[in-house]
């Protein structure tokens, strides 16, 4: 092989692992750009820690809709996890509160922290919880049951063709994962 | 260092480089002959084939009858798993590379590949990698069973052997890149003068894109499955809902890689059909130009359309529109390509050797599966095909009958060239045969069970998709068993075959068709030394 052909290779071998760096790098930043794509959409929004602004709203009392609430334990979270009713029929516009239990089956302390779930998720957007045990991780002293109120409200802009929204939360268990 | 620079600057180590092989096991751990590489991948592929298809024949027996026959669900699951794996990190991309090693150099008239020290390395870091995933099989907790898509939060639930198949994954991706790395800087800088790039045979063309895929794609997995193992390990949270991550992103990532990795398989399987049909049709190859371009239209939709893999995942719906349309788009540049084979057939003088069969045979049930993939591109169906049989049907009919086909004709039309003898072409016809036959006993039913809705990845299933699992099952064991003939014939052709000696041409006005060719057959250690004078040839 010539002197020349050797560099040549070289030469082009460097450019071609700068491509494999760089693809690898895009694989990361696939990961922020999802976030962005999914905000954007409106869909699959992950419900972050904030609260969300409370507002008025006409009730519409000639409308019912049901709201459905269902509570679920990821894998082996050693909880007992329960809401007070299986559904509720709302009026849009008109705020509600709902009480959810959880206890610590453990004799240590457990730190968890519950992700809802809205269904269908193109309602998502109507859907406005100003209170929820999900804004922020729970601690929970051992055999410590809580009582944990949602409030929520159903914006009256709903498309008709809801009649059903399902409210899911998983209570998943943080107590090893550290606090960024 | 080759003999070039022996032969023209460096005369005292002349006798040193023109020997030939070393002797002995040491030559094929040492060397950076790209025949001896090429060679090694091609037999431990084969090895792989059997091993893959023992784990398959593994899943039908215990499908063969509803009920928990042979195997608990999760070593059955572990089965599907590690098939899948092996199949397209041991065999099928294996075998593809062992085929651009040993072609490409004497198809564009190149000494040796750019890199012959890289490419021993990424031979035996395929070894190695292949070695530690097929070392999780005896670890606590079994191999991984999640399918080899490896989707979190499933996968997480793998034993001991979830960090060793993450970095089993590393060394297979890197194993390719520098493969890829390779292959890319031999087509570039290795061409003998004259060898333009639209005078290079098809194969040579499908690899050089294939490359560009596999370097693109390679990374974003390594990327995936180490975001699995620091979720796992590191407390990361790209990937688990408790930490604020979601699921669903890895699965955009992982078929980011995905879908471009298919093609990985399916791109020189093109190059090789597009190589021995117009040699036995007696006629150039139709539409060379555009099988070119259809090439790389096909490469850069994989990199736009891997979505269709999740229209179930909830999608927004203008999501699902642009996935739907833009995989509908694809059906195009293949359409080219399979109306060019058909018009290279056409009026030809065509002949009915084994690679010929195979390659006819790949024509036919390669559109079958393409035509199930656009049933599968129309979103609101595929909610009815998601995650059942008619998936597996679908992508087994464009990897069994089609990759692994091709390879076969590949491997029947190149030993003669390699090995300078001639095999048995009764055995050849009824290898094909048996295999052609078989192969659609074993998937065609397939597409029903998935219709009528049967889950993927399950040991048992309800009683009404009994009839046609145990066909499935029956087609298994003659496809799998009828691949014992094609090692028979490897070897015996090895040994001799049929003691006919092969000219150089082989089959009839093949040195039009391309260099290789021209050479010897079995072609010497070291060919093209000096590089050959480019004559124009029909095909272009």
């Amino acid at each position: 092989m010539s002197e020349e052909l050797a560099q040549k290779n070289a030469k082009l071998v460097k450019k071609l692992v700068m491509v494999v760096l760089l693809m690898f790098g895009f694989g990361y930043a696939l990961v922020p750009l999802y976030d962005v794509l999914c905000d954007i959409t409106g869909q699959n929004r992950k419900i972050q820690g904030s609260t969300e602004e409370a507002s008025e709203f006409v009730v519409d009392e000639s409308r019912e809709v049901t709201v459905e609430f269902i509570t679920s334990l990821n894998e082996s979270t050693p909880m007992a996890f329960r809401a007070e009713k299986n559904s509720l029929k709302v009026h849009p516009g008109q705020y509600y509160t709902v009480n959810f239990y959880a206890k610590n089956n453990t004799n240590t302390p457990l730190k968890a922290q519950a992700i809802p779930s809205i269904a269908p998720g193109l309602a998502e957007e109507f859907f406005k919880k100003t209170q929820c045990f999900c804004f922020t991780t729970q601690t929970f002293q051992a055999k410590e049951e809580k009582t944990m109120p949602v409030r929520f409200v159903v914006n009256p802009k709903l498309p008709e063709r809801y009649k059903t929204i399902t409210l899911s939360y998983t209570f998943f268990d943080t107590t090893n994962i550290v606090e960024n | 260092m080759s003999a070039v620079v022996a032969e023209h600057d460096d005369h005292h180590d002349h006798e040193h480089e023109h020997h030939g092989p070393e002797k002995g096991i040491l030559r094929w751990i040492i060397t950076t002959n790209h025949k001896d590489i090429g060679t090694l991948y091609l037999l431990f592929s084969l090895a792989m084939f059997f091993v893959g298809g023992s784990m398959a024949l593994i899943i039908r027996a215990e499908l063969f009858e509803p009920g928990l026959q042979f195997v608990d669900p999760n070593f059955f699951n572990s089965m599907t798993t590690m098939h899948a794996l092996v199949m397209v990190f041991g065999a099928v991309m294996p075998a593809f590379v062992g085929l651009a090693n040993w072609m490409i150099p004497i198809m564009i008239g190149a000494p040796d590949m750019a890199l012959p020290r890289m490419n021993n390395m990424s031979f035996w870091m395929l070894v190695a990698g292949v070695l530690l995933i097929a070392s999780t099989l005896f670890m606590e907790g079994g191999a991984p069973s999640a399918g080899w898509t490896f989707y979190p939060p499933l996968v997480m639930q793998t034993g001991k052997a979830f960090p060793f198949a993450v970095f089993a994954v590393h060394m297979l991706g890197v194993s390719s890149i520098m493969g890829a790395i390779n292959i890319i800087a031999t087509i570039f800088n290795m061409r003998a003068p004259g060898m333009t790039l639209m005078k290079m045979p098809l194969f040579v063309w499908t690899w050089l894109i294939t490359a560009f895929l596999l370097i693109a794609i390679m990374p974003v997995f390594a990327g995936a499955v180490t975001m699995l193992l620091t979720d796992r390990f590191f407390d990361t949270s790209f990937f688990d809902a408790a930490g604020g991550g979601d699921p669903v992103l890895y699965q955009h990532i992982f078929w980011f890689f995905g879908h471009p990795e298919v093609y990985v398989m399916i791109l020189p399987t093109f190059g090789v059909a597009s190589t021995i049909i117009p040699v036995f049709a007696r006629k150039p190859l139709f539409g060379y130009s555009s099988m070119v371009y259809a090439t790389g239209a096909i490469a850069f939709l994989s990199f736009i359309v891997w979505a269709h893999h999740m229209f179930t995942v909830g999608l927004p719906v203008a999501g699902e529109l642009y996935f739907m349309y833009a995989t509908m788009l694809i059906a195009i540049p293949t359409g080219v390509k399979v109306f060019n084979w058909t018009a290279t057939m056409w009026k030809g003088s065509l002949t009915f050797e084994t690679p010929m069969l195979f390659s006819i045979a790949f024509v036919v049930l390669f559109t079958m599966g393409g035509f199930t993939g656009l049933m599968m591109s129309v979103a609101p169906v595929d909610f009815q095909y998601h995650d059942t049989y008619f998936i597996v049907a679908h992508f087994h009919y464009t990897l069994v009958p089609a990759s692994i086909f091709i390879l076969m004709a590949a491997g029947y039309y190149w030993l003669p060239k390699w090995t300078g003898n001639m095999y048995n072409e009764k055995i050849g016809r009824l290898h094909f045969w048996l295999s052609v036959v078989s192969v659609n006993i074993l998937f065609f039913p397939q597409h029903f069970l998935g219709l009528a809705g049967m889950p993927r990845r399950i040991p048992d299933y309800a009683i009404q998709f009994a009839d046609w699992n145990m066909v499935s099952s029956i087609g298994a064991f003659i496809y799998g068993f009828s691949q014992l003939l094609f090692l028979y014939i490897v070897i015996d052709t090895i040994k001799g075959g049929t003691g006919e000696k092969v000219t150089d041409e082989v089959w009839e006005e093949a040195s039009k068709h391309g260099l290789e060719w021209t050479l010897p057959s079995p072609p010497p250690y070291h060919t093209f030394t000096t590089p050959p004078e480019i004559i124009p040839t029909e095909h272009i």
